[in-house]
């Protein structure tokens, strides 16, 4: 392991450029805890976003030597072999300065993409009961631990193509609620995934499954997300 | 064009292209068959005027690609050019019939 590590960081707009900094190498260093020691002990006037600092709270994801990551559970041996790292934000996001990117677009499509669980009961009824091993409920399950980093979104090069595309997230958080057999908007979630913008756009090039962090696999609910909305059209239930 | 339409759109390029896949194994495999040891233009149509079993095959050929390719560009007009709306829909309405018309003349000159 090398005294110090070469780093390379994201100042300033879309129209910004890389700054180079030197930073000492450590035992179990994480990205982000390399960002911080530019932010604290080298440059102040650096932008970045992190909250939870162990893997929950989606806030510090960065584009890592070229490819989205969350930094925070992100170890520079892992990354950084060759002792240099590049730091920059986001893919398919607007850039608010440096390593902070605006992520309003991305949480407005999951609500696009009718992300918000839609109930019928209230607190006076009992509880729904929902057998954990159902075949919709281990679907749901397998996909319900996102937690919204942004970095499918970034990977995604369909997204790239055509910002108007959902994204995986959206489409993902879609998927869980498809097969939530408590939710009662299950016509109008279908109506909103579908079409030339949405599920059926995916190229399926798996680039949000490579690069998830919690290993989850957007292209297999959006995949679900294509069957159940070709299935509706030809019942003329769209 | 509204959610349905372009979900059914979607239905059939997925099953045209099924379609296509095995009308072009089929083909290929005729080919490699047809032509061992050599064949001239002149015999292949002595052989296929009046076949109305392979003018049924290559016609379902011609319209599985008239509806397929149509298709598959206009994700590729939207993605790679930005170009969206009804001028480019109707260009590949136009495109479809022209590929449909120019294969069905194909299949009428060899097989009728």
């Amino acid at each position: 392991m090398s005294a110090t590590l070469h780093v390379r960081v994201w100042r300033g707009g879309a129209d910004g450029a890389f700054r180079d900094y030197e930073v000492p190498r450590r035992e179990s260093q994480t990205v982000l805890d390399v960002v911080t020691h530019i932010q604290r002990a080298l440059d102040p006037t650096l932008a970045y976003r992190y909250a939870c600092r162990v893997g929950m709270c989606g806030s510090c994801a960065m584009t890592v030597n070229g490819a989205p990551r969350w930094t925070c559970r992100t170890h520079v041996d892992k990354v950084a072999k060759d002792g240099s790292l590049s730091v920059a934000p986001l893919r398919n996001l607007p850039v608010i300065r440096d390593l902070v990117t605006d992520m309003r677009e991305f949480f407005d499509k999951w609500a696009r993409a009718r992300g918000q669980f839609q109930g019928s009961r209230t607190r006076a009824d009992d509880f729904e009961r929902i057998p954990p091993a159902s075949d919709a409920r281990r679907r749901a399950d397998a996909a319900i631990e996102c937690i919204g980093c942004g970095v499918c979104y970034a990977a995604c090069d369909v997204v790239a193509a055509n910002p108007s595309y959902l994204g995986p997230a959206a489409l993902n958080r879609a998927w869980t609620l498809a097969n939530d057999a408590r939710d009662r908007a299950q016509a109008e979630r279908l109506r909103a995934v579908a079409g030339d913008d949405a599920s059926l756009a995916c190229h399926t090039h798996m680039s949000c499954t490579e690069r998830c962090p919690k290993a989850l696999s957007p292209t297999a609910g959006i995949a679900g997300l294509k069957r159940a909305v070709a299935l509706a059209a030809l019942r003329g239930e769209l | 064009m509204s959610r349905r339409t372009e979900t059914l759109l979607w239905v059939a390029q997925r099953a045209s292209a099924a379609l296509l896949a095995l009308c072009v194994l089929v083909h290929l495999a005729t080919i490699i068959y047809a032509v061992q040891g050599g064949l001239s233009g002149a015999e292949i149509l002595a052989r296929t005027h009046g076949n109305a079993a392979w003018a049924a095959f290559y016609t379902v050929f011609v319209l599985g690609v008239a509806v397929h390719a149509p298709i598959g560009l206009r994700a590729v007009l939207a993605e790679w050019l930005g170009w969206r709306g009804r001028a480019r829909d109707f260009l590949l309405v136009a495109f479809s019939l022209v590929l449909a018309g120019m294969g069905l003349q194909a299949v009428r000159a060899v097989f009728a």
